[in-house]
């Protein structure tokens, strides 16, 4: 049977976070209620001209400087024609034949899926282009016709567009989430996809495995959630693959997806498409940007996720993978190094080894641990960001310190956090109340290991007789005995010296 | 006299509304009127007056071209499409009128979205050339120009995209000025042809333009073709030239295409009348080639219906204008609100328009047509070398008759054969009045370097000085 391979591009519409509209000073707040910010401008009356949000221009210069690309020192806006209620000039401004960012890229980390492996990949970004958004249809208000909100029209877009490089469902929404992360990182759009700020149009095709001729692609147009775009490409992919084989043909189209039936469905033919008869807006002088845009906007961006990632693993001697799941997100880095800060100020006291460089290695790889395990399981089960983590920094580097210093267990220490999750902010406090200190006295240690060492004697017996592994059994024998309140590590070494003997 | 308190600006406007009750009716040169705004702007503007706080045309009454938004009135801009929209808001032009003190007598006709060099395509019927009412007045700004020579106002506004101010001035006797494009902001003015649009003054004297001039121009931050460049006085110089020979040095360009087939023949005795007068005022001539001036056309009829076809799309019967009475589906509103809302000669633009913006066909025309443009654009700048402003006729012929050019849409294009090439070029271009060829007004252009219209207004004051056309009045309406 023939192997299929699919083949991904995606175009993602980024609204920008500015006050303002793209070619007017009407406001772009979300939820006001209809038509209240429409300007003129935005209803396009006679003789209304459009003037350039120069806030946008720096948005779209700030995400070609975080992909690597060529900014165009000039490049030109042009009218894309097409009558639609909701686009009320009749045409749209956007950006054609030259796009302020050129070709940059953007490296993925696709998760691990049952056998197979996590990997990284570079996904090749085409161009990005500033344009204005339209307008919305509003049915079911007015009674027998439909209605039109003109908030939207004009808010500013930056449009996003890959090669095709993504070969999977799972390179794709790798692909959006990152894109998704690094936009928001960057400040340029509030991320937020209920409201619509971020909107990815999922061109599929499907090819035989080895050829290199694309496929006819259908585009799926507006996902706006990862979940829907996964099973939207799985269906797709998987409804392509079926009709090549029943000997259809693909017809290029504009599909929807409906989370309901989890079905692709196409909206209309692209044979019927309109021509667009694009050409440079008059109204528009060429947008210029100069180097000393480019480096005043520098200035002001952020610490890239790349390069904070690098100094990560360089400063804090954490693992590559560590150092890229704790820069997902500008919340996720913030909570990191805050809760670093605060459990190196409790002062700590460990032995510096190849494996433990300096106690800031210790103190970030036991945050980075508890942050990627447990802070992060919680955070996904309940669909909470980190930013509303209910155990912020501070308690968690006061929980922390409790390890380290002995005073509990790393698995007690996790029942405290379930504590603290549930609201309880005393780290000590609830220690005490869960009655999870650690035994640490070495003559409370020495005599449970003394009953151990009686109840077991076939243990001790193996273990003098050269069996290794008896000397763990012990060892848990007396972590149970002390109801798992001993320290392991004087558990350890007591036990060590008692067989010894 | 308005700041000597001789009469005041009610009794000015009141005198202008008079003439309009006259004479409107038969001349058609204003499409909306409004005595009791008008008069109120007359009142402040007295106010002012008293209160010392004058500028040069606090008081004076004006008329607007229809293609201006004023807030309140009706901006029709010659169209069935308009025909019931009321602007909520004033362009660049009204507020800096309005600034000024100036009072607005009301709003003129205009062929339809300035389309027609007769006036004649105009939803609210044709204007009369007030110096034979057989006649046209030239277009797009024809009730703005009839107007003027009527005295039904102390001067207008009008817009220029290939010749709209400067023919009707040169057909009506009067004097106009586009300016460099980019000198006045379009905002609020209804778009034809962005990249060619311009407003200007028409008046009597080269004196009222620069007056205008100076209330009209000025950087604009709502369009971004406005310039920024430091506000000029366009009055000054104009003192020097009572001078004997007040032109010596300067060099007349007179590009031999411009003298060439398809100019009348009286027409071009009158021009050449006219530039003996400069040789008297002491200016040298030269003779110059644009070589390029008959693609202008040509050119001009790709680039202008293009944007005009994405200009107009707006009219879609959606938020305000004309929507068709009855339709059964979204594009049949479309479709019967467009078909009902534009005049034919609108409707060939749109076509011509999306027509060389096809795909296909773009850069057959619309790409070759931006080339072409460069090129006429360059024959300029060579010809600026060789001289200080360019002369020759600003229309082919005097004015003709309503109805003889209607049904060939080609000749009328040709009306505008040597106004168009400014436009494409972004370049200043003026109609002064040079005399009379059978009774009928004849029209000399001065075309400027860009940013030369002070010394523009000063070559054609000077003229003024030493002749008295522009003083000349049509018969019948005193």
């Amino acid at each position: 049977m023939m192997e299929w391979e699919v083949v991904i591009g995606l175009e993602t519409h980024t609204q920008l976070k500015t006050n303002t509209k793209i070619f007017s000073g009407a406001s772009i707040k979300y939820g006001a209620e209809p038509n209240t910010q429409a300007d003129e401008v935005s209803i396009a009356l006679p003789g209304v001209l459009p003037v350039l949000n120069r806030k946008a221009v720096e948005c779209a210069i700030k995400f070609g400087l975080a992909i690597n690309a060529k900014i165009a020192p000039r490049s030109v806006f042009a009218r894309k024609n097409y009558f639609y209620p909701d686009l009320p000039k009749g045409y749209q401004i956007s950006q054609y034949e030259l796009p302020v960012v050129g070709k940059g890229e953007v490296t993925i980390q696709v998760p691990a899926v049952g056998k197979n492996a996590a990997y990284e990949k570079i996904i090749n970004i085409t161009r990005a282009h500033l344009e204005e958004d339209a307008g919305k249809s509003v049915h079911g208000v007015v009674e027998g016709m439909s209605g039109i909100d003109l908030n939207r029209a004009g808010t500013p877009l930056l449009e996003i567009v890959t090669e095709p490089d993504m070969r999977s469902a799972a390179e794709a929404v790798a692909y959006a989430k990152k894109l998704h992360e690094l936009v928001q990182w960057i400040d340029i759009c509030d991320g937020n996809m209920q409201e619509g700020s971020f909107r990815c149009d999922v061109n599929v095709s499907v090819r035989p495995k080895g050829t290199d001729k694309l496929g006819t692609r259908r585009e799926i147009k507006n996902l706006n959630s990862f979940k829907f775009m996964q099973q939207a490409i799985e269906y797709e992919t998987r409804w392509q693959i079926e009709t090549l084989e029943d000997g259809g043909t693909i017809h290029q189209a504009t599909v929807l997806f409906n989370p309901d039936t989890g079905e692709t469905r196409a909206m209309r033919s692209k044979e019927e498409a309109n021509d667009y008869r694009y050409f440079p807006d008059p109204d528009l002088l060429p947008l210029e940007v100069t180097e000393a845009d480019k480096a005043r906007v520098k200035a002001e961006m952020p610490e890239l996720p790349e390069v904070m990632k690098a100094r990560f693993e360089e400063q804090y001697a954490l693992s590559s993978y560590d150092a890229s799941s704790l820069t997902t997100s500008r919340g996720m880095t913030n909570y990191f190094v805050n809760a670093v800060g605060k459990l190196l100020s409790h002062g700590i006291d460990i032995l510096i080894s190849p494996e433990i460089p300096s106690t800031e290695a210790y103190a970030a790889k036991l945050c980075a641990n508890w942050i990627m395990g447990s802070v992060s399981a919680k955070l996904n089960a309940e669909e909470k960001t980190i930013a509303d983590s209910p155990v912020n920094e501070t308690h968690l580097a006061q929980l922390l310190k409790r390890i380290q210093d002995n005073t509990i267990s790393n698995n007690a220490a996790k029942q405290v956090f379930e504590a603290m999750w549930a609201g309880e902010t005393d780290v000590d406090a609830a220690i005490e109340r869960l009655g999870l200190k650690q035994v640490s006295d070495s003559g409370a240690i020495e005599s449970i290991i003394d009953e151990v060492l009686i109840a077991n004697r076939a243990m001790v017996d193996e273990f003098k007789a050269g069996k290794e592994k008896a000397f763990n059994a012990l060892v848990g024998q007396a972590m149970k005995a002390s109801k798992g309140k001993a320290n392991p590590a004087q558990v350890n070494e007591l036990l060590k010296k008692k067989l010894a003997n | 006299m308005l700041a000597k308190k001789e009469v005041s600006s009610v009794e000015m406007t009141q005198t202008f509304l008079n003439r309009i009750n006259q004479f409107n009716p038969s001349i058609n040169a204003y499409v909306s009127l409004d005595e009791a705004k008008t008069l109120a702007q007359a009142k402040s503007a007295d106010e002012r007056i008293t209160a010392g706080n004058t500028e040069p045309l606090t008081g004076i009454p004006f008329a607007q071209k229809d293609i201006f938004c004023a807030k309140g009135w009706r901006t029709s801009c010659g169209s069935k499409m308009l025909a019931n929209f009321i602007a909520p808001y004033d362009a660049h032009v009204i507020s800096q009128f309005d600034a000024a003190g100036a009072v607005n007598l009301g709003k003129t006709n205009m062929d339809e979205f300035a389309m027609g060099s007769s006036n004649e395509t105009s939803h609210f019927g044709g204007v009369k050339n007030p110096w034979d009412f057989e006649r046209v007045p030239g277009g797009s700004s024809g009730g703005s120009a009839a107007a003027v020579a009527a005295r039904l106002c102390a001067a207008a506004t009008g817009t220029d995209t290939g010749g709209s101010i400067r023919q009707p001035a040169s057909l009506c006797g009067f004097t106009g000025l586009k300016p460099t494009y980019g000198l006045v902001s379009r905002y609020g003015m209804i778009a034809f042809a962005s990249s060619l649009d311009q407003a200007g003054p028409m008046a009597k004297s080269a004196e009222d333009c620069a007056m205008m001039l100076n209330v009209m121009a000025g950087f604009d931050e709502r369009d971004s073709t406005s310039l920024n460049r430091p506000k000029e006085d366009y009055t000054r110089g104009l003192e020097n030239m009572q001078a004997a020979q007040p032109l010596k040095g300067l060099k007349i360009g007179l590009p031999k295409e411009y003298f060439a087939d398809g100019l009348d023949v009286c027409v071009a005795k009158v021009v050449q009348d006219a530039i003996a007068e400069y040789r008297k005022l002491g200016a040298e001539t030269v003779e110059i080639s644009l070589p390029n001036t008959k693609l202008s056309i040509p050119v001009y009829y790709v680039l202008a219906p293009a944007e005009a076809s994405s200009n107009l799309s707006r009219y879609d019967g959606v938020r305000y204008g004309h929507r068709a009475a009855e339709y059964n589906d979204l594009m049949d509103m479309y479709c019967k609100s467009r078909a009902e809302g534009f005049g034919a000669e609108v409707k060939r633009r749109i076509l011509i328009g999306t027509y060389v913006l096809s795909a296909g066909y773009y850069d057959a025309y619309y790409l070759k047509a931006q080339k072409i443009r460069h090129l006429i654009a360059d024959d300029f700048k060579q010809a600026f070398k060789k001289c200080d402003i360019i002369m020759g006729p600003t229309a082919p012929s005097t004015a003709f008759k309503a109805g003889e050019k209607a049904d060939d849409p080609v000749a009328m294009y040709l009306q505008d054969v040597y106004t168009i090439a400014t436009n494409l070029a972004g370049l200043p271009g003026m109609s002064i009045p040079a005399g009379f060829d059978k009774g009928l007004p004849v029209g000399l252009q001065l075309m400027g370097n860009y940013f030369d219209e002070a010394r523009m207004l000063n070559v054609a004051h000077a003229y003024q000085q030493v002749t008295n056309w522009h003083t000349h009045m049509p018969q019948g309406i005193e």
